[in-house]
């Protein structure tokens, strides 16, 4: 049967994604103030096709998929941990394969998830090796920066400073050493159609939801990084996630940005760019960092954000 | 009509790759497997074949992959060798427990360290507790014909696991032998439609894949693919039988060569089943009263089967071409000797390694066992059980 593919059609508003059914189904274990929720919440209600899931190893699939439960109602796979992205390869192959055959005439799309540890540090390779093969998928990163389902441990994309398990707060080292990787960047030096940096926070509310509908309406491999907060891993009250995060925006800690087609886009510009010490002070994890003595990591965080949302700027030509 | 050709066991896999036309093919290269995959991405370069190949960054993707397009819903296939075998462990299991029947050949190949690139079952041997049901082939005919049997007895709805066909590396894969072929379309007649259970695509049916699952369920999923391989006993053999209907060559779980009446007897699997055959002909010359056993299903193992056709012998000596350390023995000999312990009068066992690292096996060392085998039925003595049967002193 012939396929032609349908034109994207008009963005949803926030009423009209009220109305779909959710995809995502409630009575999971994930805990309350999780980030992630509303990521998969918004991620599943923005496509307008049928989705086939993977998800890693980690949090968002230890607390969704308890046997004999689910929370999916959407087809979806857990393989293992690092490897989200190559099962996701299988799976669009499969299809390319079948809908050749005429096995198949359904217009569908492949979403992977995978936490940071999964995607920064043990699953990189996969990913990187599926976005070289030009799979049509996207994927997300909902990064908590660290390894929170295995108990708080330090991960490539946990900030300097920061107080985890296996970077801890001593009486000679004053938490993780070293600077987060800068995972967005280099996803994009793969020169694939779309990637971007995004954040479920209350001054761009359909920012999301905007990126994964450009995201599954790229002709290939797309990708999202999107900061989730922990807010037993960062230490702060539940009901402070969406603050928070929005703070780390607010800060330049974490750009909402897109690459598209290769050009650079910067998507939403503080009024006021505030200091990172007011970021950091709303978190246990970087609780020691408020003391005089590690005045000086603040001072080097603080310089490394400027300097990244200087060149971010001129990247954006803004 | 049988078509006759001089192909490498490579070639061999490569043409019943062609033949069975999996939709989805992920692989990576590695030594001495590469050779199939780059013989199929010819044919998927030529069009002489539907496949999506993957050409994908480690065995680590390739499997996942793998199982991935098999819980998507197709037929899959891929190969590998040692190294890469290793590297996809952990997903081995995964294949297995989601119930994936991907088939894959497995030119073996020794495991590092060190660095050896020759033919030794240390990489599938390790691999024989991940789910997988093992075949292994003695020669590039049955390479061919047990891929062709694996995509039926791995996708048998009683079965529903994951298949490897394993053959020596070098000394199978890459020698070149006289064998058969079949049409492409008795091959397609034979594997039949292929029938998804689930398939992550049938989107309008959402299925979960490979949830969390703890102590209250773990178990018996772990108890249902135990079921599984007692299926996949049975499913071999029929499976095996309709093969030698349609081209010949029937396959059973093992072969007996000369076994009715044998005194002593080798046991052992792959290509040194051939060598050890030769040596039967000739002791049956002098007078000796020698047998052979050819195992060919290691996983699921055929104890019952295989303790009834050894129990006439006196003396029986495991051909292991791996290594356990520390263990009794080689892993072959460890189930064999198990299985043997069930009998009335177990005739006695012993173990020699051969082979490691693609060390070849010369006919005078295997009539060394057959010596030894006589002493051991004269004097009762089986002490050292465990031995190396070429190896410096």
């Amino acid at each position: 049967m012939a396929v032609t593919k349908e034109a994207p059609k008009k963005a949803p508003s926030l009423k009209d994604l009220s109305y779909k059914q959710d995809l995502f189904a409630g009575g999971h274990r994930l805990c309350a103030g999780c980030g992630i929720p509303p990521i998969v919440r918004q991620t599943l209600l923005a496509s307008d096709y049928p989705v086939v899931v993977v998800t890693a190893t980690g949090c968002l699939e230890v607390g969704t998929s308890i046997f004999p439960y689910t929370s999916w109602r959407v087809p979806w796979i857990h393989c293992a941990f690092e490897n989200a992205a190559s099962t996701a390869s299988g799976i669009e192959s499969m299809y390319r394969a079948l809908k050749k055959k005429g096995k198949i005439d359904q217009e569908i799309r492949f979403i992977a998830f995978g936490g940071d540890g999964g995607t920064y540090d043990i699953g990189i390779q996969a990913l990187s090796g599926a976005l070289e093969r030009g799979h049509r998928f996207l994927y997300i990163c909902y990064n908590n920066e660290g390894y929170m389902n295995t108990g708080i441990q330090r991960s490539s994309a946990t900030p300097l400073g920061a107080d985890t398990t296996t970077s801890p707060v001593g009486e000679v080292i004053p938490g993780k050493r070293e600077f987060r990787k800068n995972l967005t960047a280099i996803v994009a030096a793969h020169d694939i159609p779309y990637v971007a940096q995004s954040a479920t926070i209350p001054a761009r509310i359909m920012d999301l939801v905007t990126k994964v509908r450009k995201a599954l309406d790229a002709d290939g491999p797309s990708f999202i990084n999107v900061l989730s907060s922990c807010d037993r891993g960062w230490r702060h009250d539940p009901a402070d996630t969406i603050k928070i995060t929005q703070l780390a925006v607010d800060t330049c800690y974490w750009p909402l940005y897109e690459v598209e087609n290769g050009k650079w886009k910067l998507n939403y510009k503080p009024k006021e760019k505030k200091p990172v010490i007011e970021w950091l002070a709303t978190q246990g994890r970087f609780k020691h960092l408020l003391k005089p003595e590690n005045a000086d990591i603040v001072r080097r965080l603080q310089e490394k954000i400027d300097r990244d949302w200087e060149f971010l700027l001129k990247r954006c030509a803004e | 009509m049988a078509k006759v050709v001089a192909y490498t066991g490579n070639m061999a896999a490569a043409e019943a790759m062609r033949q069975i036309d999996p939709e989805v093919c992920a692989a990576y290269p590695i030594t001495p497997s590469t050779e199939i995959m780059q013989i199929f991405a010819q044919f998927v370069a030529d069009g002489q074949v539907s496949t999506e190949l993957v050409p994908v960054e480690s065995e680590h993707s390739a499997m996942s992959a793998c199982v991935g397009a098999a819980a998507a819903g197709g037929r899959v296939m891929t190969a590998t060798s040692s190294q890469g075998l290793a590297l996809m462990w952990e997903i081995l299991y995964i294949a297995a427990s989601l119930r994936q029947p991907v088939v894959m050949a497995v030119a073996n190949r020794a495991l590092s360290g060190p660095l050896n690139i020759h033919g030794d079952h240390s990489d599938t041997m390790g691999a024989r507790d991940s789910g997988w049901i093992q075949l292994y082939s003695e020669n590039a005919q049955e390479a061919y014909d047990n891929l062709i049997q694996a995509v039926r007895i791995g996708e048998h709805p009683r079965v529903r696991l994951p298949v490897m066909v394993c053959y020596d590396g070098f000394i199978i894969s890459h020698s070149i032998e006289r064998m058969e072929l079949l049409e492409d379309e008795e091959v397609k007649g034979f594997i039949g439609e292929h029938h998804s259970l689930y398939p992550l695509l049938d989107v309008d049916n959402p299925m979960t894949h490979g949830p969390v699952d703890l102590q209250n369920y773990y178990t018996e999923h772990k108890r249902q693919q135990v079921e599984a391989m007692k299926h996949a006993g049975h499913v071999i053999l029929e499976v095996g039988a309709e093969y030698g209907r349609l081209a010949g060559r029937p396959y059973g779980l093992f072969e007996k060569y000369r076994l009715e009446d044998a005194e002593l007897g080798v046991a052992v699997l792959s290509s040194a089943a051939g060598t050890t055959k030769e040596v039967v002909d000739e002791l049956r010359l002098r007078g000796v009263k020698a047998g052979a056993l050819k195992l060919r299903v290691f996983r699921p193992f055929p104890a019952a089967e295989l303790a009834k056709a050894l129990s006439g012998l006196k003396a029986v000596a495991v051909l292991d071409r791996a290594d356990s350390f520390g263990a009794m023995g080689g892993p072959v000999f460890i189930e064999v000797r198990s299985a043997l312990l069930g009998l009335p009068k177990p005739p006695l066992c012993i173990n020699y390694i051969y082979g490691l690292g693609g060390r070849d096996l010369l006919m005078v060392d295997i009539e060394r066992v057959y010596d030894r085998l006589a002493e051991v039925a004269k004097t009762g003595k089986v002490e050292p059980l465990h031995d190396y049967l070429t190896v410096r002193t």
